[in-house]
């Protein structure tokens, strides 16, 4: 293969790559964010769900805001680099654009995150 | 113009509902693929006999009951991995598969291997299987002073252990059929290939590393497998690419991470 | 001559049909329903901006049996997510041990009670 040719070939391969290690740190992180939220999840619902109860909870409390901002982010990456995959190999759509929309997608989702975050937060 | 399936000279298929004990005598019900990627199958009926392999029933088909019938073999002792088909589904050496360990209901569909160009009826094209080989830089790359004195590899080695579990592979295709992957993504290496470049990777007289790292990774190389374990179930050697592209998915990563990608 | 296909789904089902490609399509369909539920999920908690009495508004309306069926669901496929992950990073970066298979599917087993426990919880 030309230099040429070889360029954007050899960029191709680095971003996958980086993606396939995006992708397993996320997980990692996901996996300890996850076990956090069930066991949270499993206690708040006991004697039924309530706003009140959740949000005395997470009112004004920075640990909890943090931790879903990075359990958002994690989703964000995770997610869209997983949908990427799906698309590319069942629907067979490959190439920058749907990268684009993969990127979008986790733009989006930690927005809708991040909102939904705070808005428990405030 | 497809013919109409042939029978064998002892009449149109067996009643379903014979006794236990005829059933050792009952025919074998073999659909075979003819044509190439257009194309039916032709239904046959062949004799049970003794310790009969699939490549045996083939062989019957081909020399008694139709000569047009292509197919490939040579060893015929599991040796050369040449006539591998898909034999009910499963990509299988066909003459290291016994028919009483695939018929159900004595019924037997073989197909060509799969993800491959087919030639005609059983017989595919490798070339492609090898070009990737070649892609996913599967050959040795030797040394400047490879006429020096002998490479001293010790045996015990983790590489040399490592490189020795995948070595046996006689690029039979199996594994390269039995791939999901392979089928979604035209570029993905597949697993033999990728398995080689392991071997290669672990081989300390090779200088080829920096190409062969380069070459393997990404969408076409060791990133796009998802451990399906495919390769690994149906390999007739037992070996494990799985195992060997998650080694390379290890070394890729280590190198991208210290900028050497 | 049969009408059947090269390669039907009879054909691709019997190629399939072992563990390792099950592993791979629990964890492949349950990471396109979670990715699917996610901007469900995030709508229905930004109703926490508009204040407490909306977001308790939106808990009694989630509060029947089909919702809950499907809270149940969602808790099950997050739990066998994880388990197939476990599975990949396992084979990936600590290289396949035999009792990675029983890990995994102990994990799984240990999902189906987390989910079942939810379920008993909920309303409790």
């Amino acid at each position: 293969m030309s230099a040429v040719a070889a360029a954007p070939a050899r960029a191709r391969t680095r971003l996958e790559v980086r993606l396939w290690l995006a992708q397993r740190l996320s997980a990692v992180v996901l996996a300890a964010c996850i076990v956090i939220h069930i066991a949270t999840i499993v206690y708040a619902v006991r004697g039924g769900l309530s706003a009140g109860e959740i949000l005395a909870r997470t009112r004004g409390n920075a640990a909890w805001l943090g931790f879903y901002a990075v359990f958002t982010a994690a989703v964000a990456i995770h997610a869209s680099i997983g949908l990427r995959t799906i698309v590319a190999e069942t629907l067979r759509w490959r190439g920058r654009r749907f990268d684009v929309l993969a990127l979008v997608f986790a733009v989006l989702v930690f927005a809708a995150g991040l909102r939904a975050a705070i808005g428990l937060y405030r | 113009m497809r013919e109409a399936s042939r029978l064998a000279q002892n009449g149109e298929g067996g009643s379903k509902h014979v006794a236990a004990a005829e059933q050792q005598t009952e025919s074998l019900r073999v659909k075979v693929w003819r044509g190439t990627q257009e194309g039916g199958f032709d239904a046959f009926e062949v004799p049970p006999s003794e310790n009969q392999t699939v490549l045996d029933v083939v062989t019957y088909i081909q020399r008694e009951l139709d000569p047009s019938l292509s197919y490939r073999f040579a060893c015929r002792v599991g040796m050369c991995g040449s006539c591998a088909m898909t034999v009910n589904g499963r990509p299988r050496w066909t003459c290291r598969t016994h028919v009483s360990k695939v018929t159900d209901g004595r019924e037997i569909t073989i197909e060509p291997l799969r993800n491959l160009p087919i030639i005609k009826d059983l017989a595919v094209d490798m070339a492609a299987f090898f070009d990737k080989w070649e892609r996913a830089k599967g050959s040795f790359t030797p040394s400047a002073d490879a006429a020096a004195d002998f490479a001293v590899v010790e045996p015990t080695s983790p590489k040399r252990r490592a490189a020795d579990e995948a070595i046996e592979c006689i690029g039979c295709a199996v594994c390269y059929s039995a791939c999901d992957v392979v089928a979604w993504n035209p570029d993905y290496l597949g697993p033999a290939a990728l398995n080689r470049a392991w071997t290669l990777v672990n081989d300390v007289r090779d200088e080829g590393q920096a190409e062969r790292l380069a070459a393997v990774s990404g969408d076409a190389g060791c990133h796009a497998c998802h451990s399906h374990q495919s390769c690994k179930t149906y390999c007739p050697k037992a070996l494990n690419p799985t195992g060997a592209i998650a080694g390379l998915k290890r070394l890729v990563a280590m190198a991208t991470l210290r900028g050497e990608l | 001559m049969t009408s059947a296909a090269l390669f039907d789904r009879r054909s691709t089902l019997r190629r399939r049909a072992h563990r390792g490609f099950w592993a791979f399509a629990i964890h492949r369909i349950s990471g396109l329903a979670l990715a699917l539920f996610l901007p469900v999920h995030f709508w229905a908690l930004g109703h926490a901006i508009e204040g407490e009495a909306r977001l308790e508004t939106f808990l009694r309306w989630t509060d029947n049996p089909l919702t809950k069926a499907a809270e149940f669901g969602l808790v099950f496929l997050l739990a066998a997510h994880l388990a197939g992950g476990v599975r990949l990073l396992l084979l990936e970066f600590v290289g396949w041990r035999d009792w990675h298979q029983r890990a995994v599917a102990a994990t799984l087993g240990f999902a189906a009670l987390v989910g079942l426990f939810f379920l008993l919880n909920v309303g409790a």
